[in-house]
């Protein structure tokens, strides 16, 4: 069996008295893609935001490709400054509202981490970003500032910046969720083409039926705890667990619904 | 009926020369320095320890709720009294306007930090930025925009307050005036003429601020 690209165990994170993970562990194989179900609180968020240390982990342990970090609960014991920043650059991280940098142009936006953290030289650069804005079609808004772009466009770019850091791995916090229903579809487009070249993926998603198509395996989160997991076949199309089923009902029922309809 | 007579002024146009040199020399050393206090104290006002977020909050307060001629007066008279040191009016006065100044200016660019969309800090760090990269890349250039219309009208309230200097017998524009118009008797020539003077200054430099305004829209995401 293959190294995994992803590999957690024990991760815990209390904000205060509130413990928001109590105890995750899970793997993600590279070219898979996982799907975070699971209602508002459960934590997907934070897990997400723990895998790359925007959210520093109280304990456990976390593998991103070849970098390891543990964490034990002290602050003193915390990963030097320099050593979080370089295991940041080996994820990337896409926000529900875009955090694209204003006082920069699109092309700007995915030349700024090249170029600031891996010093790639200024001609490369551009030639990369704009290759990558090509990808997520976006090359005719090259010089575009964000305060000029839809919602789904600066999402687009946001992947692109991302992705301008090869990555090992894409996390994905609630990507679509600020977007207005009709741009939904044009992001997605870019996440789906991302699966089929093999990009190893995080999602936390509200889009059922998108992480039914694209993930390999769906992970539904219940307070802190991993409450079901397996491939999406089983935890959407046949959840075990009551908690699983009750959040999953209304999709499933509007599914079956569909189905009916198409049926008669 | 008044006449007007403003030839009575050309006699002393060397001393009002000196005067209105006074008063921008002046203004200048205490927006830089007003400028300097402020960068130190907002940027420490942004310290999580608060022994020394308190006392510059203490201090920014202190200048911001008592009026600047007060202030003056107080400088002068009183802290000598209270510290031992005789100081000369001018001194007193650079320390209690760049003092003053940098009360205002330190919340003008605390602000302007503090404005910066977390967001894109969080994106920043995600890239793999470090704490100084995002200072000067993302938060500064924002920032500064930001900043820039707000401290330029300082500035200008700053000039203007440097007539109040002449309660402390310091040679500025308005000092010079006065002592002119007692020699003449023609307080109305001189005061139109101060107050034109000030104007014909003030002016272009606001202007000059208004157009930089809109000449750096700030872009919002």
């Amino acid at each position: 069996m293959p190294k995994p690209v992803i590999d957690i165990g024990g991760l815990r994170k209390s904000f205060g008295a509130q413990s928001v993970l109590k105890g995750i562990a899970l793997q993600v194989e590279r070219g898979q893609v996982l799907a975070l179900i699971g209602p508002s609180g459960s934590g997907k968020s934070t897990l997400l935001r723990c895998i790359n240390l925007l959210t520093v982990p109280d304990a456990g342990h976390i593998t991103v490709g070849d970098q390891s970090i543990a964490f034990n609960g002290r602050r003193t014991a915390l990963p030097s400054a320099r050593k979080l920043a370089l295991f940041r650059a080996s994820t990337g991280m896409v926000f529900q509202h875009f955090n694209l940098f204003s006082h920069m142009t699109a092309l700007q936006n995915v030349m700024e981490g090249p170029l600031t953290v891996l010093r790639t030289p200024k001609e490369q650069a551009t030639a990369e970003a704009r290759q990558l804005l090509d990808k997520v079609g976006l090359l005719e808004r090259a010089d575009v500032y964000p305060d000029k772009l839809s919602g789904g466009q600066k999402q687009r770019v946001a992947i692109a910046r991302a992705l301008a850091m090869r990555p090992s791995v894409m996390l994905f916090d609630e990507a679509t969720s600020a977007l207005d229903p009709e741009l939904v579809g044009e992001v997605l487009q870019v996440i789906r083409g991302l699966a089929r070249e093999g990009m190893t993926m995080i999602l936390v998603t509200h889009e059922i039926g998108f992480a039914r198509e694209v993930a390999d395996q769906v992970i539904f989160m219940r307070e802190g705890v991993v409450a079901e997991a397996g491939p999406p076949a089983n935890v959407i199309d046949q959840p075990q667990h009551d908690a699983t089923r009750a959040f999953l009902g209304r999709f499933n029922a509007s599914i079956a619904t569909q189905r009916a309809n198409t049926a008669s | 009926m008044y006449h007007w007579d403003f030839g009575a002024l050309w006699t002393y146009r060397t001393l009002l020369i000196s005067g209105l040199a006074y008063t921008l020399v002046f203004t200048v050393i205490c927006v830089l320095l007003g400028l300097l206090v402020g960068l130190v104290t907002g940027i420490g006002r942004l310290s999580s320890n608060p022994f020394v977020t308190a006392p510059l909050r203490a201090y920014v307060e202190l200048f911001r709720c008592t009026p600047v001629l007060v202030q003056l007066v107080w400088f002068y008279y009183a802290l000598p009294v209270l510290t031992g040191i005789q100081i000369s009016a001018t001194v007193a006065a650079t320390l209690c306007l760049s003092l003053y100044g940098g009360a205002f200016y330190s919340e003008i660019i605390r602000g302007g930090i503090i404005s910066t969309d977390v967001g894109q800090i969080e994106a920043a760090r995600a890239l793999g930025m470090r704490q100084h990269q995002i200072l000067q890349r993302i938060v500064l250039p924002q920032a500064l925009k930001r900043m820039v219309p707000p401290l330029m009208s300082q500035s200008i309230m700053q000039l203007k307050n440097t007539s109040l200097l002449s309660v402390l017998a310091v040679p500025d524009l308005l000092y010079q005036g006065q002592v002119i118009a007692h020699e003449t008797y023609r307080p109305l020539e001189l005061y139109t003429f101060i107050a034109i003077a000030y104007f014909a200054v003030l002016l272009p430099i606001t202007m000059w601020a208004k157009r930089l305004e809109f000449g750096a829209p700030v872009q919002e995401a």
